[in-house]
């Protein structure tokens, strides 16, 4: 069963490659995986790896020759069967066969993890950004070197490229007569993650969020779905991960004894998580991707925050929302979350009131816990654990001494926001507690 | 557990089912004075006494028929054929009247009556009497079909098969009858319709029913030694079928080989192969492949018939067609 070693598109935005090298000689055995070639693509020097078991029987393109994207540049096939005939077929098509060559030219990086920087896809106007997978270019397929367009596979194969979202005409098939069977299909996934995705023309990925606008649904990029899949795969349905901080309170809890300093008169105080909440809030102010919802097919990004606040009732939890929390004072904050949280406990909450948080916050200082990690609430894409603020020795300067500190963790679902950004907020929120002045900001 | 034969196995099902309920009697050629063709019932005329132990002439039609009335009047009869070669003589009793009986009289007449004798080819009995006989049973709604390959299974099958108030087929193998296993000491009684994984795999699933099971398990064996771990499913009982546990071994492994020792033209594998690529389209990554014995009659040379029966070799060559490996290596 002759295999045609095509020229494979080794990078996204690839039209031709150069044989930098051949590893194997006419005549030597192949074995599929083998390292046949290596290839200077537009980018690097990739290697090229056989789809097929046999002999290296001819080599159509010899070290230092160019072919487009598509062609046949050797072929494969076992000690002594007749490749005459397909040799001869190769002459007139210029062994393109219609739009299925391009090997294993996967439509979606099918398992990459790594971050391959695909956000700005061919700009050059190249057919890449024709809207459609990239018509080989350079081949018109007019002639196909192979009989008819029908692609053998067995059903599991079918059912398998359909699941990893490969074009099966697109796998080169090793069973009988060209079947496309499980392991061909497995292979072309595992190379696909090796050349990355030919970009879909996703529009540019910066959400620009129009002001005024509740909300802005930003489209997935392909790393985006890249991530959100492998991860998924990995962790179950939210996948998180936690940061920690530990934040010095003495500034926080001067600023709040003056605050309620003035409440006094008016007959209201507000609590250390009153100011987390707000600090919060203003943090996410600057930092919305973080303050929003993963949608599967999209995230949204608020521009206003609701911030679920936890609150412990007989026989569990809930969040009522305080609505628009970066726009209220800390009295305001303070008040409905005491008010809410009476009505929670005797369960006397509206729908309304606890659903449609953009974030939330569960504060277990009042136990005593020094520090734990909060399970996300979907769609959410973050919540912050909030521990009791205690007086513990830091190393200041060189001395040490004694401040009030209190621990902070963020759950974070890797889907929306990734580990720099979570740190970015994190490093926000400490240092507005830190210094609560800087919230007027 | 104790270890005992095959032969000894349904001896012991017999005798079980014999104490349990007077209405169960034993009639075929030799099975009294001669203690079984294959003694089988050894032991049992003494017993029993020849009242319900009885040695029948040599006419399957005749006492097939006997047997047939007497079960449709409150008896429960072991009808034992020599062989169910010679019970083809007998099939117009047996699809006629033991199949069509309960359905024909609006279910006012049962047929509690169980056909048992060995079935298929033992060493060089030659073209008339190593016919593997499922096929022309199974065919007819009505009866039902249980292979034990086992001595555990041909006791468990047995007494249940002898307590089922409709026709069963409890086909044995002359070849099996010496074979030894462990069953359990407890009464027990194994269900109709109900297959057993005797080996679990997960490259390729070799599905397979009565003396073809130790051939299966022989092939496995010998795949496991090039790192190919093979399911082995023994169904056990043909009519009712397992479907469940051969839907659950395709969807693990994705490809197929059934072996039986019949021809292939319709038989069992013929059969099976059908309901697989009907219900489980999707999970197949090759053809179901089947391996049979060759379509002529079974020759008394002995090298031809071993070159006519399915063996290990042919069930490896099958398996690795259906993993698209070449034959020969792994």
């Amino acid at each position: 069963m002759a295999t045609r070693v095509h020229m494979e598109a080794l990078s996204p935005t690839m039209e031709e490659g150069q044989v930098v090298r051949w590893l194997k000689g006419e005549g030597d055995a192949v074995a599929q995986g083998d390292i046949l070639a290596e290839i200077e693509t537009d980018k690097a020097t990739m290697e090229l790896v056989a789809r097929g078991d046999g002999a290296l029987r001819k080599i159509l393109v010899g070290e230092g020759g160019t072919a487009p994207v598509g062609d046949v540049i050797a072929v494969i096939a076992p000690e002594g069967e007749d490749i005459a005939a397909l040799l001869a077929g190769l002459g007139d098509g210029g062994g393109g066969e219609a739009g299925a060559t391009a090997g294993p030219v996967a439509e979606t990086a099918a398992s990459s993890g790594t971050a391959v920087p695909v956000a700005t896809p061919a700009q050059t106007g190249s057919p890449a950004s024709s809207g459609t997978p990239a018509p080989i270019p350079g081949t018109t397929p007019a002639q196909p070197a192979a009989p008819t367009g029908r692609v053998k596979a067995s059903p599991l194969a079918k059912r398998l490229a359909g699941e990893l979202g490969l074009e099966i005409a697109a796998v080169q098939g090793t069973g009988p007569g060209g079947r496309v069977v499980k392991r061909d299909v497995e292979m072309a996934a595992a190379a696909a993650a090796a050349a990355p995705a030919v970009a879909a023309p996703a529009p540019a990925v910066a959400p620009v969020v129009p002001p005024g606008e509740e909300f802005a649904d930003v489209p997935l990029s392909q790393m985006r779905k890249t991530v959100a899949r492998r991860l998924t795969e990995s962790l179950g349905p939210v996948p998180h991960f936690f940061l920690t901080v530990d934040v010095d309170m003495t500034r926080a809890l001067a600023a709040r004894a003056r605050v309620n300093q003035i409440l006094v008169a008016q007959g209201a105080k507000a609590s250390v998580n009153d100011l987390v909440i707000k600090a919060t809030a203003a943090a996410l102010t600057h930092h919305p991707e973080c303050n929003a919802w993963w949608q599967g097919s999209s995230i949204r990004v608020f521009n206003r925050v609701h911030m679920g606040v936890a609150v412990a009732v007989p026989d569990g939890l809930i969040t009522p929302v305080v609505r628009d929390a970066h726009a209220k004072g800390l009295a305001q904050i303070g008040a409905e979350v005491r008010e809410m949280a009476g009505r929670a406990r005797e369960k006397k909450l509206q729908p309304h009131e606890y659903t449609g948080s953009t974030f939330s916050i569960s504060n277990l200082g009042m136990f005593g816990i020094e520090e734990f990690t909060a399970v996300i609430n979907p769609p959410e894409a973050g919540i912050i654990a909030v521990g009791a603020v205690e007086e513990r020795a830091v190393v200041v300067k060189g001395e040490v001494v004694v401040q009030p500190r209190m621990r902070i963790t963020m759950s974070c679902d890797h889907r929306v926001i990734d580990g720099a950004q979570g740190a970015r907020f994190l490093a926000t929120l400490k240092s507005f507690l830190e210094e609560p002045a800087a919230i007027l900001i | 557990m104790a270890e005992m034969t095959y032969r000894d196995a349904l001896n012991a099902a017999m005798c079980q089912e014999m104490d349990r309920d007077d209405s169960v009697f034993l009639m075929g050629e030799e099975v009294a004075e001669y203690d079984g063709a294959y003694k089988v019932s050894r032991g049992m005329l003494a017993r029993y006494g020849d009242r319900r132990v009885v040695d029948s002439p040599i006419s399957e039609l005749g006492f097939a028929g006997l047997c047939i009335g007497a079960a449709t009047t409150g008896l429960r009869p072991i009808c034992e054929f020599m062989t169910f070669n010679f019970s083809f003589l007998a099939l117009d009793q047996v699809i006629n009247n033991a199949a069509k009986m309960f359905y024909m009289s609006n279910g006012h007449i049962s047929v509690p009556i169980v056909f048992r004798g060995p079935t298929g080819a033992a060493l060089q009995l030659s073209a008339q009497h190593s016919q593997a006989c499922e096929t022309y049973y199974v065919h007819a709604p009505g009866v039902k079909l249980v292979t034990p390959a086992t001595p555990a299974d041909a006791k468990g099958l047995l007494a249940a098969a002898i307590r089922d108030d409709d026709p069963v087929a409890v086909m044995e193998g002359e070849l099996l009858y010496n074979v030894r296993g462990e069953v359990p000491d407890e009464e027990y009684v194994i269900p109709l319709g109900v297959a057993d994984l005797k080996r679990s795999g997960g490259d390729v699933s070799i599905i397979t029913h009565g003396k073809m099971v130790h051939v299966a398990l022989q092939a496995a064996t010998m795949l496991a030694r090039e790192d190919i771990e093979a399911d082995v499913l023994d169904l056990r009982s043909l009519r009712p079928l397992d479907m469940d546990a051969i839907l659950e071994t395709v969807a693990r492994t994705n490809r197929v080989v059934y072996l039986e020792e019949g021809w292939p033209f319709a038989g069992v594998g013929a059969q099976i192969v059908a309901l697989i690529q009907e219900e489980a389209f999707d999970d197949l990554d090759a053809p179901v492949m089947r391996v049979t014995q060759a379509d002529v009659p079974m020759p008394y040379a002995k090298n031809l018939e071993q070159l006519a029966k399915p063996g290990a070799r042919n069930v490896v060559e099958a398996c690795k067609k259906v993993l698209y490996l070449p034959a020969g290596s792994s």
